[in-house]
């Protein structure tokens, strides 16, 4: 739909990094419309993970046959901000913006081991970040390292005239302070995430990583959020209703795609949508619109409205008897093969990767994914933290500090990973650009 | 509020032998219960085709019949083009229909979760503009300073018409 199009203007976190010396390298690939959890339905197609390429990747992985190619075993970087973090995971930059409105930065961070955070709704502003969910996107930062994520948040946070849903309170950069004790620290760790479908392997990280914390002094509790099933559900109603009316100003009269068709206004808008949607796309609007008829509209919207409610007061409550830091897994599984992903639809995938990640966003809480294990198959293993509304020091400070616990792991991880890649050629990549920032 | 509803008659709704004195009696049933819920102002939904008894829920596909995929596709003009797309449809319908699980008694929607604080607004100020050339780049079709349209208030042609996959589901 937007193919040629170039932006007459830049987006408020472009220019706030523009402003702050950054050199943009371009942009990165990603599911259209940031509608997926693979990075596989992009108009230049799919993106593949670095990862695929390490050492320890190809040697662990098992031939299918004989027959197949060598290259067919590449795993999917997750998504829909798969382009952001392989060009971060392969070293081509130093950070990559993404967004993040079910889970899309720390999908595609866990799933090539890099770090993935999701500011609280209205920090950053919102302002040229094309909109999926009005209430619950907002651009997410994929960097190496903890450290360099506040340094990026440090220069994108702040109020935005030109987006009103950012809030006015000013907000002042930090440098993370460097943990040491965190025995006053409390950590939840919530018991729906044990979600039917996760590997034992991700199990075993979470153990092994609510252990760390137990056995450094912080009090880890299991607390529950008795909602987070339905989060999906109401993600998938909410999600595709505000989807139906932000894809209504893709009509090709001022920009982008438009169509032949000339016999009237309504033909001309129906014939350039058919052309310029894809199928992922065009499901999402004629659910959402589903949804929102007024036969449907007390069952289904304002049902899934109340149900958000529900989620965001789980939070509210848990955050209130006085933990500090969620801690859960961030996906289900470490990264998938490519032709295995496809076997199932858009829509299933979504529902099925998105189940973890998802409930901070229906609460706009700050969310942030670390890398912290490979697993069995060598491919990244992240964990996530949800913090309180605004508190991204605090966040960060605890991300850190797990960080630095894993440092010495994570470094060899990396150096591996350079070994890997080097020999393999570079134009297997896909570094070329959709419409992001 | 939830506005009532009024309930819809349908003569394949009835038992094909109204004489039959306990389908009278069960006919009779189906319209009180239908009635009070109407006047107690709770939701009615329209009685599918295949709807047995007031009292057991409708099943979420009959609301997705081809009246209703012909008036998606005129609201999103966006196409179903083929069967997988009505199916599509119908998983996300039912998926959703998880969601009545759960117990809302009471609680208000949430349309933000910024809601408990104020929207501002900015001054009435003019600071940015005169971008005419700028944005005019984006378009394909223009004249001077204007996008041209192909001719409006031209309704989209009925199902009967028009070239989509939704015309195969029309009866015969």
């Amino acid at each position: 739909m937007l193919k040629g199009y170039i932006s007459p203007y830049n987006a408020t976190v472009v220019q706030k990094l523009l402003d702050g010396g950054a050199v943009l390298l371009g942009k990165t690939n990603l599911d259209e419309f940031a509608m997926g959890s693979g990075s596989t339905d992009g108009v230049f197609g799919p993106v593949r993970n670095p990862w695929s390429y390490s050492r320890q990747y190809k040697e662990k992985i098992v031939p299918r046959s004989d027959s197949e190619p060598e290259n067919s075993n590449w795993v999917i970087t997750g998504g829909s901000s798969g382009g952001s973090a392989a060009a971060v995971s392969a070293f081509t930059c130093f950070a990559a913006l993404g967004s993040d409105t079910g889970g899309s930065t720390r999908n595609p961070a866990a799933h090539c081991g890099v770090v993935g955070l999701k500011p609280t709704y209205g920090l950053i502003s919102r302002h040229g970040l094309i909109p999926l969910v009005n209430s619950m996107d907002v651009p997410g930062i994929l960097t190496r390292c903890v450290d360099d994520a506040a340094v990026v948040l440090g220069s994108l946070a702040g109020h935005d005239p030109k987006d009103s849903t950012t809030v006015q309170d000013i907000f002042q950069p930090f440098a993370l302070p460097s943990l040491t004790d965190v025995s006053k620290l409390s950590i939840g760790i919530p018991k729906e995430y044990h979600a039917p479908g996760l590997s034992s392997e991700i199990l075993a990280v979470w153990s092994k990583a609510a252990d760390l914390f137990k056995n450094a002094g912080a009090k880890v509790v299991e607390v529950s959020l008795p909602h987070t099933h339905y989060s999906i559900v109401c993600y998938h109603v909410l999600c595709t209703a505000e989807v139906a009316s932000n894809m209504a100003r893709f009509d090709g009269l001022e920009y982008g795609h438009r169509s032949d068709m000339n016999k009237s206004t309504e033909s001309m808008y129906a014939a350039t949508r058919r052309e310029g949607f894809s199928d992922v796309v065009r499901g999402r609007i004629l659910s959402g619109n589903y949804f929102l008829l007024k036969q449907n509209y007390e069952d289904y919207f304002v049902k899934a409205q109340k149900v958000r409610r529900l989620i965001a007061n789980d939070f509210v409550k848990v955050f209130g008897s006085g933990v500090d830091i969620l801690l859960t897994p961030t996906t289900l599984s470490d990264a998938v093969p490519y032709v295995e992903f496809i076997k199932e639809d858009n829509r299933t995938r979504s529902t099925q990767d998105d189940i973890l990640t998802q409930a901070a966003n229906m609460a706009g809480l700050p969310a942030v994914n670390v890398p912290t294990a490979l697993s069995g198959r060598g491919l990244p293993i992240g964990l996530q933290f949800i913090g309180r509304s605004f508190q991204e020091k605090q966040l960060l400070t605890v991300a850190k500090w797990f960080e630095k616990q894993e440092m010495k792991y994570l470094l060899c991880i990396q150096i591996l990973q350079i070994s890997g890649y080097t020999h393999h050629q570079k134009d297997e990549f896909q570094t070329s650009s959709g419409e992001r920032c | 509020m939830a506005a009532a509803r009024p309930l819809r008659h349908r003569s394949d709704a009835l038992p094909a032998r109204v004489d039959d004195v306990t389908n009278r009696f069960r006919w009779r049933a189906m319209r009180a219960l239908g009635l009070c819920r109407w006047l107690l102002g709770g939701t009615v939904r329209a009685l599918g085709p295949g709807a047995a008894t007031a009292s057991s829920a409708p099943s979420p596909q009959d609301g997705v019949t081809v009246e209703v995929l012909d008036h998606l596709e005129r609201l999103a003009l966006v196409d179903f083009r083929d069967a997988e797309g009505v199916e599509r449809l119908r998983e996300a319908v039912r998926f959703a229909e998880r969601l009545r699980e759960v117990n809302t008694e009471g609680v208000e929607p949430m349309d933000s979760v910024l809601e408990d604080r104020c929207l501002y607004l900015r001054e009435d100020d003019v600071t940015e503009g005169s971008c005419t050339a700028e944005l005019l780049k984006n378009a394909r079709e223009k004249v001077e300073e204007y996008f041209v349209a192909p001719p409006g208030n031209i309704p989209l042609p009925e199902l009967e018409e028009r070239d989509t996959f939704l015309k195969e589901k029309l009866p015969h």
